[in-house]
């Protein structure tokens, strides 16, 4: 993280906490701003764009740290979110409480992880790929067929009337009263997924810098050398699995409580290539770059609603439906970025040397880097 | 007794077998070779050796106790540490980066702070180049990195795979100039190298690999001398 803010701020502690104090005023009156300017759907947007932050988070220490690719992610995303459909919703006729079933649906998807990882192990490359993909598919499927013999998932009609986050008995999807101004659902989301992410974002981060990180890194490199190194392979990549899938399905958990709704086609493949794409467009392994990949590929596509009504002003009927547009343009977006950025939008430093070796800027940054580290 | 010693050691490919048996020990601050052609089983004994392939028979005992079955971690652990053929720098992790992943499993440190200080004195041309990336360094500069990498794990035996290949001249001297070096600080070395008279000039002693099974083993002097052997393999 240490190429976040501007240079002069390092140098000047006060500055940074400047920076960081501006950022946070903004985070907090961010979804006022939003919904004064642009609407309350954008609200709703920005709550999405939180969650799939830390989606792509959680896909980024699979893919980013140990190198292990993962198309199958979404799979994590939709235990979390069954989890919490079915034990907290007329399904079943369970209610249980928002704030046992997030951490122990995160636990549900941990397993998983591991279920995933452990018949995974020895393979590489394209070959984990396609397993992963498989087993994401597998997933989705089972939800799409669990509604007999016994009915778990309602199948394809998915599960309805997914009981709301509650704090202190009042539901999250109801406006509050807070301190005298009045907070509409999408505004107490917002809030809880803001603390959620950041949590998730401070975590990452740890890890990254811990020595678990380091040997991650060495396995993304090269695993015989890491394994020379005496790094237990096999359960880093276990852990690796692991970990993404928490986030993942603490992801689903919230995006069940959120949405009230969950279905199958909210879990497929497709889904999982968007998460993949934040991290590689962001820039695999960069926490801020994969923050901002998230961001982008969720905000984008959304400015596509304004097409419609455009045509229509400038002439007079719609000549481009947007919808067919929005995987055309995503496309273009991708082909564009790898061929001049392949290293992502905002690379960590060290990666975006490998292109431009002789930039004297990220030279001495990644010297002040290494110093910090053998401190 | 031998740091190492191994015993009707097997490794088989499918259905190939590739080491037919052999055995081989190395002494506690010894330097050993193996010499052979393409394809004798070299680099198979070096991989079986640091656990990389598993035994189909015999047994590798080290510094006394069984490890025929352990995984590479472990060996690693013990003090069993392999420069892979193809010297496996870790590309986009940057030099110091690189020596700190050799010293992965200590807690000691200080240390750790001390063999750093010793390998960039070893190899100064590392420490002008702590913050390169491993991936922007030469053939002989990466080489370098592996050997100090392996040195950071403060191995008890030490397994050279090929240190020579795709190297210029001259970096394969410098190379060799530093095994002599770290050999002569007592280090227990098994080297494994096709350039047979580089190799049997810095060992004591060698043995000779060809189709998987050990034809020949002597003093290296011995062996340099022995027409048999240079008539096969140094070429004179």
């Amino acid at each position: 993280m240490n190429d976040l803010l501007p240079e002069r701020c390092y140098r000047d502690p006060r500055l940074a906490w400047g920076a960081y104090a501006a950022l946070a005023v903004l985070l907090v009156a961010l979804p006022f701003l939003v919904d004064a300017g642009m609407g309350r759907s954008w609200v709703r947007i920005l709550d999405f764009a939180l969650l799939y932050v830390m989606l792509a988070l959680g896909l980024n220490i699979v893919v980013g740290f140990a190198g292990l690719l993962d198309l199958g992610y979404v799979a994590f995303y939709a235990v979390g979110a069954y989890f919490y459909a079915i034990l907290a919703s007329p399904q079943l006729g369970i209610h249980l409480p928002f704030w046992a079933l997030l951490p122990l649906g995160a636990g549900v998807a941990c397993l998983f992880g591991v279920l995933l990882g452990a018949p995974t192990l020895r393979l590489r490359g394209d070959y984990l790929a396609i397993v992963t993909l498989g087993f994401g598919e597998i997933i989705r499927i089972f939800l799409n067929n669990l509604n007999a013999p016994v009915n778990l998932t309602n199948g394809p009609q998915g599960i309805n009337m997914i009981d709301p986050v509650r704090i202190a008995d009042a539901s999250l999807r109801r406006p509050t009263e807070w301190l005298g101004v009045t907070l509409p659902g999408t505004h107490t989301h917002y809030y809880l997924f803001l603390l959620l992410t950041l949590a998730v974002i401070f975590m990452a981060l740890r890890l990254q810098g811990s020595r678990i990180g380091r040997a991650w890194a060495a396995i993304r490199e090269d695993e015989v050398a890491a394994e020379a190194m005496g790094i237990n392979t096999r359960n880093l990549k276990l852990l690796a699995f692991a970990m993404g899938a928490t986030f993942g399905g603490l992801g689903g958990g919230l995006f069940a409580a959120f949405q009230g709704f969950v279905s199958p086609e909210s879990f497929t493949l497709m889904e999982s290539i968007m998460i993949l794409c934040m991290v590689v467009l962001g820039g695999m392994g960069h926490i801020p770059g994969v923050i901002l990949g998230a961001i982008l590929v969720t905000v984008l596509p959304e400015l596509l609603r304004y097409i419609g009504p455009l045509q229509e002003g400038l002439l007079g009927r719609v000549l481009v439906d947007p919808a067919d547009l929005r995987m055309l343009l995503f496309g273009l977006a991708l082909v564009v970025v790898m061929l001049f950025r392949p290293q992502g939008l905002w690379p960590s430093p060290v990666r975006a040397r490998e292109l431009h070796p002789d930039n004297p800027d990220l030279i001495r940054q990644e010297q002040e880097a290494l110093y910090d580290a053998e401190r | 007794m031998s740091l190492l010693e191994v015993q009707g050691l097997e490794v088989h490919y499918g259905g190939i077998r590739a080491l037919k048996g052999i055995d081989l020990a190395v002494a506690q601050g010894e330097v050993v070779c193996l010499i052979g052609a393409n394809g004798a089983g070299k680099t198979t004994t070096m991989r079986a050796l640091a656990g990389l392939l598993p035994a189909a028979a015999g047994t590798i005992r080290y510094a006394g106790s069984e490890v025929t079955g352990l995984p590479v971690h472990r060996r690693a652990r013990l003090g069993i540490s392999l420069v892979p053929e193809g010297r496996g720098v870790f590309p986009r992790l940057t030099v110091a980066e690189n020596l700190q992943m050799g010293a992965y499993f200590r807690t000691d440190m200080a240390g750790i702070a001390a063999d750093l200080a010793r390998v960039y004195g070893l190899f100064p041309r590392l420490e002008e180049r702590r913050a390169q990336t491993g991936g922007t360094l030469s053939g002989g500069e990466q080489q370098m990195l592996a050997i100090a990498r392996a040195l950071m794990s403060r191995p008890r035996l030490l397994l050279l795979d090929e240190p020579s290949m795709g190297l210029a001249p001259l970096a394969v001297q410098t190379i060799f100039e530093t095994i002599r070096l770290i050999a002569d600080q007592g280090m227990t070395l098994l080297l494994v190298e096709q350039n047979a008279r580089l190799a049997l000039e810095v060992s004591g002693r060698g043995y000779v690999l060809e189709g998987g099974l050990i034809v020949h083993q002597d003093a290296a002097a011995a062996l340099l001398a022995s027409p048999k052997v240079r008539a096969a393999y140094l070429g004179a």
